[in-house]
């Protein structure tokens, strides 16, 4: 177990780092302001961490991230509910989403502009609309996955609607929720950069905009890097809360 | 037996399922008709396919008669939903355990649903692991379970509750000859001595007799084609000329 999880983690490396030696090499053949060297990029990354001022536009980025993710989640596993109980509230919600889904995260920022004023909300707004879709549709999913022999074994017990939610609806939505935001995740942490173009004044994508002005690619690579970060970090909670919420799943000893 | 005090009553029951090409209708229960007093065990026996999981799902209430009358304590048991919470205990064909709680969890959930102070849950639920041998697995999860001891648990899990109607549907099939012996002793005993209801399907004629009160055997599709009582009062001789009209009813009818 240990050992196969170490071969996994050298190979993620080796991944990591066949790439980072081709841009260095990029670095010794082009001009350093298209592709700086990897040391000057880690060295602005990590001055960027340890640098208060600077660390509040990444911590900015990321609640905006997670607030977005938080509104969709709340408002899609509602929804999910909502239409997993009624064929006709399916009908009536389900083709509003896929439209939703149709919708570029720029238009979004322009509805946004032309509709609100705060900046905050703004963004909230954009985030919560581009990733509710997706958030609806997989809970919904894992909800329709429920075994009916399970179901028909906890409504033999006749249980209210609370305990039937408590007991049986949330284990078994569970690991439709945790897939859920890790994909979105990633998908939001890609909006929400475009998502503060609304006029933010800090942040990741804001810091971004001043690099292009700027024309520093090391400054851009460097705030890249924290989303890239940011999300690495947050997947590997999610995948650790995964491994416990769902211990107890059989694995097989024999390989595919 | 009069119809006053008789716990389960089948009037005349019929239960088609749509048949999934839309080839008409599958008549699964045909004009059932029986009768069952308090305190009394009644074993049922039938081919394969002949109805009679779906008597007994029409008893737990998971499935609505499309004709005819099925009463339990006086009342019908598909519509009145909350009168029956912690009155019936069912022990399913297939053990139908929750994958994600562990064995004490999964025969505390009937428990959990009748607002069972937790405590007091925990030992009721430890007491019957103990009672079907499965002491020292209380936190083993389904899938580190034998298909024989997921059964026991399943069985806990029925009786935990301390139902006032048992229905069982072949609990011992999975179990080794010996173990089924003890439980079904086991069975009985409680069964008499909190003058419980019970139901009980099986496949195996010597069971049926060995646990039974009555036995009814049914035709395919359900509907009684034999019925005989049992009891100390029936001599061997008797028993013997049961088990063999037993044997002709069930060789009679034809596979479809
Ligand atoms: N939900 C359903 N939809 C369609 N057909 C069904 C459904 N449930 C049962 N049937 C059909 O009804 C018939 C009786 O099924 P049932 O499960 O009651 O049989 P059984 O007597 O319990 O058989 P076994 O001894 O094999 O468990 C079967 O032919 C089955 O295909
Ligand atoms: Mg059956």
């Amino acid at each position: 177990m240990t050992n196969s999880r170490t071969v996994r983690a050298l190979q993620a490396a080796a991944g990591i780092i066949a790439l980072a030696a081709g841009w260095q090499i990029l670095s010794m053949v082009f001009p350093h302001y298209l592709f700086p060297p990897i040391r000057e990029i880690i060295a602005r990354t990590i001055e960027i961490l340890i640098t208060g001022s600077l660390l509040i536009d990444v911590l900015l980025t990321a609640g905006r991230i997670f607030g977005g993710l938080f509104g969709a989640f709340i408002l899609g596993g509602i929804l999910a509910m909502i239409i997993g109980q009624s064929r006709s509230a399916e009908n009536f919600i389900a083709p509003v989403l896929t439209f939703f889904q149709g919708i570029p995260a720029l238009s979004w920022v322009v509805f946004a502009i032309i509709w609100f004023h705060g900046i905050e909300f703004r963004v909230l707004f954009i985030m919560v609309m581009t990733t509710l879709p997706a958030f609806t549709f997989q809970i919904l999913d894992a909800f329709r996955s429920m075994s009916k022999d399970l179901f028909e074994m906890t409504m033999a017990f006749r249980p209210s609607r609370w305990s039937l939610f408590r007991f049986l609806i949330v284990p078994t939505i569970v690991p439709g929720i945790l897939t859920a935001w890790k994909v979105n995740l990633g998908n939001a942490a890609r909006v929400v950069v475009v998502a503060e173009l609304v006029g933010a004044t800090g942040g990741v994508g804001y810091q971004l905009l001043r690099q292009q002005q700027l024309f520093d690619m090391a400054g851009a690579m460097a705030w890249t890097l924290q989303l890239v970060l940011f999300v690495l970090v947050v997947q590997q909670t999610i995948a650790a809360i995964e491994n416990w919420a769902l211990r107890y799943r059989a694995v097989s000893e024999r390989a595919m | 037996m009069s119809g006053v005090d008789a716990v389960i009553r089948f009037k005349d029951v019929t239960k088609t399922f749509k048949r999934p090409d839309g080839r008409g209708d599958f008549v699964a229960v045909d004009r059932l008709s029986f009768e069952i007093a308090k305190g009394e065990i009644v074993a049922v026996l039938g081919k394969t396919g002949c109805g009679k999981s779906t008597m007994f799902n029409i008893v737990a209430g998971l499935v609505q008669p499309s004709s005819g009358e099925a009463k339990v304590i006086g009342r019908d048991p598909f519509r009145e939903f909350e009168f029956f919470r912690g009155k019936v205990g069912i022990v399913f064909q297939n053990d139908r355990l929750m994958p994600w709680r562990s064995a004490l969890d999964n025969v505390r959930l009937g428990l959990q649903i009748l607002d069972t102070d937790p405590m007091e849950a925990e030992d009721i639920a430890r007491a019957w692991l103990k009672r079907l041998g499965l002491a020292g697995h209380d936190n083993d999860y389904p899938h580190a379970l034998s298909g024989g001891m997921r059964q026991r648990v399943s069985i806990a899990r029925a009786f935990a509750v301390n139902p006032e109607i048992l229905l069982c549907d072949e609990p011992f099939s999975s179990l080794d000859e010996m173990t089924a012996r003890d439980l079904r002793a086991e069975f009985v005993r409680l069964v008499r001595q909190s003058n419980k209801t019970a139901i009980f399907i099986t496949h195996q004629i010597n069971e049926a007799m060995e646990i039974g009160d009555r036995v009814m055997v049914f035709h395919r599709p359900a509907r009684i084609a034999y019925e005989a009582t049992l009891g100390a009062a029936v001599t061997e001789d008797a028993r013997r000329g049961i088990n063999e009209d037993i044997m002709r009813v069930l060789a009679v009818e034809q596979p479809r």
